[in-house]
């Protein structure tokens, strides 16, 4: 999904309800604004003895969930979040409150309120990281009463610490699906499996849930015998790329671990196959600049890391 | 109380202590705010205040100037700059708006890494007070 999709997704949770009939866990008392006065050293003494109340800011604290959890968060919003959270936006950070107090709260009275979810943002970039900013706007009641109004802003976003520390020199991993299954399948046993159709006995590659011939479905493969020439280059100079400019034409490269990165240039080929397709590939064991058209080269398997094997083309006289 | 009349500037501590409290206090139990290597893998630099204690603080400076009497009826609040363990917040009030017993004060709070609340507190003083 990207970013436009998401975004359409998630103003479709605008005006739907966050939570609903909602009861504070406590009713208002002496003890929590005992203590919401003492850590905010508030010595105010309208909020002690006997005709106290308690203070306006606290409207919040007598709805939250805290430990025990939230009982009347809706599965809208818990939708919402979940959206959120599985574009990456795992963190959260209050930016905004608004509250508008009616009457004061009264040690005993009993706390209801319903939230709804005004607005989500289009995806926004903060230095904190990228995410989307959440308003909900939570009517407070005592005793049915309305008491006050809440509006509150959350930004939901991927920590920017998070991508910093991502695995950035290492290749792109390939996208498996189940029309290519196959392949990365015979690469994981060393093998290049061309797909061969079952009805033209035409070979095809890339991997097509059909023929491109004569469109038949069904198919078998081919294994590669690892022959072919190079049938066009072209040599990438700029800009550099970590994960893709290690030094390909040294000797021996027969895993990472003898190879350094570098930020030079290199080959990439369009190998023609001994089986009559082309595949895209690096061609490795030969100076970027003495690669050409017509060169023979031979398949290989070569590890990148620990989790990617790719086939690539050894070009040279062996 | 007229338009334009400024209150005295409130330095409040920001103590890991100061913040902790504040958050429990406000049942708010992101672990940012109190849970320092969760803050730090979530790109903060150390834990930090939650918005309800700002929010209760701007209440508070209001309501230290104005005294016991006067009655709140709403606090705005939008959080830039967090604020972290070891720096110091001053607040800063002025009176922008007057009708009748009625005031709209407008509430700024900077610390050493920037401002850290902008904000607004209408607040209604009680008859018989000193205009």
């Amino acid at each position: 999904m990207d970013d436009d999709d998401l975004s359409v997704r998630l103003k479709a949770y605008e005006g739907r309800p966050a939570a609903v009939a909602g009861t504070g866990h406590d009713p208002v008392n002496l003890p929590m604004i005992r203590h919401w006065c003492e850590a905010l050293g508030d010595t105010n003494p309208a909020y002690t003895g006997p005709g106290a109340v308690a203070p306006p800011a606290m409207l919040q604290v007598w709805t939250m969930g805290g430990l025990g959890g939230h009982t009347a968060r809706t599965t809208a919003y818990d939708e919402l979040l979940g959206l959120l959270d599985a574009a990456g936006c795992v963190a959260v950070v209050a930016t905004d409150c608004e509250q508008e107090y009616l009457r004061p709260l009264r040690p005993g009275d009993e706390i209801t309120f319903d939230t709804v979810i005004e607005s989500v943002s289009a995806r926004k970039t903060t230095r904190l990281g990228s995410g989307y900013f959440v308003t909900t706007r939570t009517d407070v009641r005592a005793g049915g009463e309305l008491a006050g109004t809440h509006r509150f802003r959350i930004l939901k976003y991927a920590p920017a610490a998070r991508q910093r520390t991502a695995p950035r020199d290492r290749r792109p991993r390939p996208v498996v699906n189940r029309d290519n299954a196959g392949f990365w399948a015979g690469v994981e046993r060393g093998e290049l499996l061309i797909q061969r159709c079952a009805g033209c006995r035409t070979p095809r590659f890339p991997w097509l849930p059909g023929c491109p011939d004569c469109g038949g479905p069904d198919w078998d493969t081919v294994r590669a015998s690892g022959e072919g020439t190079v049938h066009s280059y072209v040599v990438m100079h700029h800009p550099p790329f970590p994960a893709f400019t290690e030094a390909d034409d040294t000797e021996g490269a027969e895993g990472a671990e003898d190879t350094e990165a570098t930020a030079g240039p290199y080959a990439v080929g369009l190998i023609e196959l001994a089986e009559g397709v082309r595949m895209v590939s690096n061609v490795i064991g030969v100076p970027y600049d003495k690669v050409r058209i017509g060169m023979p080269v031979r398949l290989e398997f070569r590890r990148y890391d620990d989790e990617l094997v790719l086939p690539v083309f050894r070009g040279g006289t062996p | 109380m007229r338009v334009g009349d400024e209150l005295p500037p409130l330095e409040i501590e920001i103590t890991r202590t100061l913040i902790v409290a504040g958050a429990i206090a406000s049942r708010d139990h992101q672990d940012v705010h109190h849970d320092h290597e969760a803050a730090r893998q979530k790109g903060s630099p150390d834990v930090f205040m939650n918005i309800l204690t700002t929010n209760g603080l701007v209440g508070r400076y209001v309501t230290d100037h104005f005294g016991p009497a006067a009655v709140l009826r709403g606090v705005a609040v939008r959080l830039g700059a967090p604020n972290h363990p070891g720096d110091t917040m001053v607040l800063t009030g002025r009176v922008e708006e007057v009708d009748g017993r009625t005031a709209v004060v407008r509430v700024t709070g900077d610390n050493g890494v920037g401002r850290h609340v902008t904000g607004t507190v209408k607040v209604t003083l009680p008859e018989g007070a000193r205009p």
